[in-house]
């Protein structure tokens, strides 16, 4: 009994260490999204807050903190109050099984211990897939518990949205899977090593690259974010399914927001860009120094994560939004053949060229 | 330890099911359902099934229930009365469906032995090799027809909805 309450003592702190590296980053992301466009808008972005305005997302946190909770005449309260927690809790329940840093095992009190994993699950990627189709109860029970026009109609589009660019991303992922033989993240991972021509980005028998284009738009699509924010389209449906909220209800949904934007970029970061491996082999610690491999593996990770967090703001800062019915055209008619070639191409490749 | 995983799931797959057909608000049923559907994976994780478990999630409450929660949104079916109109059916159904239940529980319970020793010969063969890979022979060498036949039946009902969302199409060409 004591070696399970053990583990459990250390699963809930790797948990909480997640935890807060993720809301770590939510935060430097809430302030970085806005200096990144001001500065390509040749604007200076928020300066007020602190030097430079580094302190803004603290002010933002603590106003919404103590915003009034409004919930609107004739709301359903409790899907109103339900759908927050149904958004947030699958954006942040994905992180446990994505390896932050290298496979190694440490012992703590006799026990063996993955410090960069919460847990090595041997079906990873289903994981994540099924928890973010999850997230998508939030957003619709949201904008149908408002009781607004507004909302509902964002909720509706949201719901069609997310059921069809998953797809595209289920399907971009297969390519993957077939070269490495496995759905587990650290298996994935692994098959990547070495130099960085062995990503699946670039790596024979088939290169991924057009799964990779399919999966970074796709995931751009499935986050609600520009140019695909057709759920929240400010000028057309005030704030799409959040309209209605205020307080920390909305800031839960833009927690969840980020955090999805996080998990898909770890994602596509683990599957085609080699996760933690460096990009050659001298970039790491190795030698008299093999045992700090960890660090430069961890540093490696964070590079890859927040060049995708970066493509999410260079994309906003330069697409204009698309039309409702284009969305839903390139998503089924452009996106969808291109995946499913791929998988064809790539199948044929790993049979013909198995690795 | 596993006993007790399974009592808390079939319980609350019980619970949540029978919430799915009492509730009067339909959005409200739907969520019972999609409770419904987590604990049913949680069942096949029990089992060491685990790709079966990601799969059921994925498809009924990723996909499923989603266009379920479509319509019931678009219909706007407010705490609709004829839903509840259908007892005398509903009660036959059920008095059949139970008698059944009883009666493959009563010959469980006969042949005790042999039922228990069927399930640790299966076990130990999973947790030697993959969940998927297991699933993914099966299904290519063992089943291999009926697999075919279920994707074909597939491909006819695809072919068959976009005639049917295309029907005005068709008939303005003719």
């Amino acid at each position: 009994m004591t070696e399970i309450g053990l583990r459990a003592v250390i699963s809930l702190a790797q948990i909480a260490a997640v935890m807060g590296v993720v809301m770590l980053t939510v935060m430097i992301l809430t302030l970085a999204e806005r200096k990144v466009l001001g500065w390509m808008q040749d604007r200076m972005g928020p300066m007020e807050v602190g030097p430079y305005g580094i302190l803004q997302p603290i002010a933002d946190g603590l106003k919404l903190f103590f915003k009034e909770d409004i919930v609107p005449a004739g709301a359903n309260k409790f899907l109103f109050s339900l759908a927050p927690i149904l958004a947030l809790v699958p954006a942040l329940i994905g992180f446990a099984v994505i390896p932050f840093g290298p496979n190694d095992t440490i012992e703590v009190f006799g026990l063996q211990i993955k410090p960069f994993i919460v847990s090595d699950i041997n079906i990873g990627i289903l994981y994540i897939l099924a928890f973010t189709s999850i997230g998508a109860y939030g957003i619709i029970l949201g904008g149908w518990a408002s009781n607004s026009k507004y909302s509902l109609l964002g909720g509706l589009r949201s719901a069609a949205q997310i059921i069809s660019y998953e797809l595209n991303v289920g399907l971009a992922i297969v390519g993957v899977i077939l070269l490495s033989g496995s759905l587990s993240l650290v298996k994935i991972t692994e098959a990547q090593s070495g130099w960085f021509w062995n990503w699946f980005v670039i790596a024979l028998p088939f290169p991924q690259i057009f799964a990779f284009v399919v999966y970074v738009i796709s995931s751009v699509a499935e986050t609600n974010r520009l140019p695909f924010d057709l759920p929240e389209a400010e000028s057309e449906l005030v704030a799409g399914f959040f309209t209605e909220y205020s307080g920390m209800r909305f800031a839960f949904f833009f927690i969840a927001e980020y955090a999805n934007m996080i998990l898909v970029s770890c994602i596509a970061a683990i599957l085609f860009l080699g996760g933690w491996n460096a990009p050659a082999p001298f970039l790491q610690f190795n030698g008299s120094l093999a045992n700090l491999a960890w660090l430069s593996g961890i540093f490696w990770f964070t590079v890859k994560v927040y060049f995708f967090l970066f493509l999410f703001f260079w994309i906003r800062a330069t697409l204009p939004r698309l039309r409702y019915d284009q969305l839903m055209r390139f998503g089924w008619k452009v996106m969808l053949p291109i995946a499913l070639a791929n998988i064809l191409i790539t199948s044929i490749a790993a049979y013909l060229f198995p690795r | 330890m596993a006993t007790l995983f399974f009592s808390y799931f079939s319980g609350v797959i019980v619970l949540a099911s029978i919430l799915v057909v009492a509730l009067r608000n339909p959005v409200h049923s739907a969520l019972a359902l999609l409770i419904m559907f987590f604990h049913v994976a949680g069942l096949y994780i029990t089992l060491h099934a685990e790709f079966l478990a990601a799969v059921q999630i994925i498809v009924y409450a990723g996909a499923i229930l989603v266009l379920y929660l479509f319509v019931v949104m678009l219909l706007n079916v407010k705490r609709d009365e004829h839903y509840h109109a259908q007892y005398p059916l509903g009660a036959v159904l059920g008095v059949t469906i139970l008698t059944e239940a009883l009666l493959l529980i009563v010959q469980h319970s006969f042949s005790k032995e042999t039922a228990t020793a069927d399930l640790g010969a299966t076990d130990g063969k999973q947790v030697l090799e993959g969940n998927t890979e297991t699933i993914g022979e099966a299904l290519y060498s063992t089943y291999l027809f009926s697999f075919e036949v279920a994707s074909l039946i597939l491909l006819v009902a695809m072919i068959g909805a976009i005639i049917l969302a295309k029907r005005d199409l068709f008939e303005a060409r003719n």
